[in-house]
């Protein structure tokens, strides 16, 4: 037998994993949202051939359009998501947010400003309370913006009704600051000829503020932790409530744009509106690359995921299909792209 | 524990600083004030007849906070001030549900009930259960076909089918060529008879548009898309007031020339027909389906009367142009038309 023994360390040039330099290539790969980036390529492209008018500037200003209204909603929703956390009541807080503001500044026959910081107060607060619930009580948050989901809506309802007597609100744009309001929420901005909505420079922003959070800041490493494993990073002192309150009140922020939106584009606000619209916010997250259990995904990934949604839902319109089939088009459609960006996403950690 | 009631205390300051702001920062135009200056001379209703109090229950098929289905109510609740009647309302946009809320009134042993035939096969056991425990039922808005054989004393409103033929006249005379039906409700009947009727008469080319009703920027950059990417679309008819102003919005976002056309009133279509904006309105008088519904019961109960000799009592189209907005306008903006 031989006497030489098996070396008890491994060889010295592999180095920790940790400290191992990747290549560029490879970090892009890597990247969450890189599945829908292709996707909405593949998608952009295939409009592009289909539809003859998808390619007009105007056209795109429309997509974009659509994105953002979605996309402001969704990129918090993606946030909360890798925190691991659901939020139901996302749709029909924006509608919550509008009757709000529009409510308070009729019936206080106040600047609409004021009405405007109310509904912000406001709505924070319900982001508070979806937070706080969630954080002091056993139950999901599945349930517990189920529960939040229902009781704004039966309160846009009834609020509604009992304060305007009617089911939409009263006109608010012969009061003052409604001008200067709508410059801030639903003004258009032309650039060479085409009108683009200022939802699209909201939702720039939200994405490069919710980007920077994740990368950059600690809050977002507390974010990653909370949604990888709860118990882990409370072990190791993440103040778990804290971050989670906060990424509700991230949504409730995103419902305030979006709820401002509504009043100051179409100054008239249906009080049964929103319902069904936390779902596409949802979808444009998970597209996004967003996992459903937590700790994966990225705000780019979830602008990149409305964008897909907004070429799409449009794209059906430009390409002037039966509308018949409309709706399965839609499926098909995000289903194709997200099982595209799962594809990628596969190749990518494979090549890791 | 102390950092949070720092907390509560910091949202308060900023609470009361708002609502100081709010005395302050007041509106010099528009708003409550306005519509109180507006309404100061307004009476209220109070019965005109002394017969017993009988209790009336409407349930219609209408979804959560739809403006239509409020202003039927408001004319049923004038008409039942005025009957002396014990007015009851629940909807359900489920036709299983609403058949159970008929079920619900007839056990109630209501004097009378007023029921939409949207899904008329759901309703037909209901109607048929109220018959036998001798309540009188008037239908109203849905189910003109169905409501004779299903032993209702009269149906009142709009039959969707003509109401369409008639916005295709109207097309016509106003000389358009390709039309855009918009539907913000898929699968919903009533919406595909109005597009139906309308392809029916209108001359030019006609295409239905679905959006999705609960979302209004989806509904104004899908109408917006569609006249982008069709430049020859010279009308748009949308099927609910609501959606008649965002189709403006979406006209001028895709610099398109159409007219937008639109089923049914509210306070902004009223105010769009008077500058200009809509070219015209169909009106199916919803305040009258609920006022005419409380108030034929009433008949009935008191004289025996029944109106229409079986055949429905139709509340429309009414044709509302700019010629007859000023006037709407008011009325409209009190919930009534």
């Amino acid at each position: 037998m031989s006497a030489t023994a098996p070396a008890p360390h491994k060889p010295a040039q592999e180095a920790d994993e940790r400290l191992l330099t990747t290549s560029p290539l490879k970090k892009l790969l890597g990247r969450p949202e890189l599945g829908s980036v292709v996707g909405a390529v593949a998608v952009f492209l295939f409009f592009a051939i289909v539809a003859d008018s998808f390619l007009q500037a105007n056209s795109i200003a429309t997509v974009l359009y659509a994105a953002s209204t979605i996309g402001i909603m969704a990129v918090p929703v993606a946030l909360l998501m890798i925190g691991g956390e659901f939020d139901l009541s996302a749709g029909v807080m924006v509608t919550t947010s509008a009757l709000i503001s529009s409510m308070f500044s009729y019936q206080m026959t106040a600047n609409v400003w004021v009405g405007v910081g109310v509904s912000l107060l406001a709505t924070l607060a319900i982001g508070v309370f979806n937070g706080v619930m969630l954080t002091r009580t056993d139950p999901p948050s599945f349930i517990i913006t189920l529960g939040t989901f229902l009781m704004l809506t039966g309160m846009n309802l009834g609020f509604t009704k009992l304060i305007s007597g009617t089911v939409s609100t009263k006109s608010i744009s012969d009061m003052e600051g409604f001008s200067s309001a709508k410059d801030v929420f639903a003004s258009t901005i032309t650039v060479g000829g085409v009108d683009f909505k200022i939802t699209i420079v909201w939702w720039l922003a939200m994405v490069a503020v919710a980007t920077w959070i994740l990368l950059r800041t600690r809050a977002g490493n507390w974010i990653f932790a909370v949604g990888g494993g709860e118990q882990a990073a409370r072990a190791v002192g993440v103040p778990v409530s804290k971050t989670k309150i906060g990424l509700y009140m991230g949504v409730a922020f995103g419902a305030w744009v979006s709820g401002q939106h509504l009043l100051f584009n179409y100054d008239v606000v249906q009080s049964g509106e929103g319902v069904g619209n936390e779902l596409i916010y949802i979808i444009a997250a998970v597209i996004g690359g967003c996992l459903i259990t937590g700790g994966y995904g990225s705000a780019v990934g979830a602008a990149v995921g409305a964008l897909i949604f907004g070429m799409t839902s449009k794209g059906i319109v430009y390409a002037e299909w039966n509308p018949d089939w409309f709706k399965f088009f839609l499926g098909a459609m995000l289903l194709l792209a997200t099982l595209l960006n799962a594809w990628v996403r596969k190749r990518a950690e494979a090549t890791k | 524990m102390a950092r949070v009631r720092t907390g509560v205390r910091a949202v308060g300051a900023v609470l009361v600083a708002v609502l100081g702001a709010s005395l302050v920062g007041c509106s010099s135009t528009g708003g409550k004030r306005a519509e109180d200056a507006r309404k100061a001379a307004q009476a209220s209703g109070r019965a005109a007849v002394d017969t017993p109090r009988w209790t009336f229950a409407m349930i219609t098929h209408s979804g959560d906070g739809d403006t239509f289905w409020d202003i039927v109510q408001n004319g049923a609740k004038q008409a039942a001030v005025k009957d002396n009647i014990k007015f009851l309302y629940s909807h359900h946009d489920e036709a299983q549900q609403q058949a159970q809320l008929v079920d619900a009134a007839i056990d109630k042993k209501v004097d009378g009930i007023i029921v939409t035939l949207a899904k008329p096969d759901a309703m037909k056991a209901a109607v048929a259960r109220a018959r036998k425990a001798g309540i009188p039922v008037v239908t109203v808005n849905s189910g003109s076909e169905e409501s004779k054989e299903f032993g209702a004393l009269t149906h009142i409103g709009q039959d969707e089918t003509i109401a369409g033929e008639a916005v295709g006249d109207e097309l016509n005379e106003r000389g358009r060529k390709k039309a855009l039906c918009v539907l913000h409700e898929q699968g919903n009947v009533g919406h595909e008879q109005r597009c139906e009727g309308a392809k029916k008469t209108f001359k030019g080319e006609m295409k239905n548009l679905y959006v999705e009703g609960t979302n209004m920027p989806d509904v104004q950059s899908s109408i917006e898309a569609r006249l982008q990417s069709d430049k020859d679309i010279d009308a748009v008819v949308t099927l609910g007031a609501p959606f008649a102003d965002t189709a403006v919005k979406a006209k001028e976002g895709a610099n398109s020339k159409a007219e937008i056309d639109t089923f049914d009133l509210n306070e902004k279509v009223a105010g769009g027909l008077k500058s200009g904006s809509l070219g015209f309105a169909v009106d199916q008088q919803p305040y009258l389906q609920g006022y005419e519904a409380v108030d034929l019961l009433w008949l009935y109960k008191y004289n025996a009367d029944v109106l229409g000799g079986g055949k429905p009592v139709l509340t429309g189209p009414q044709i509302v142009t700019k010629d007859q907005a000023g006037e709407l306008e008011d009325y409209a903006k009190r919930g009534t038309r």
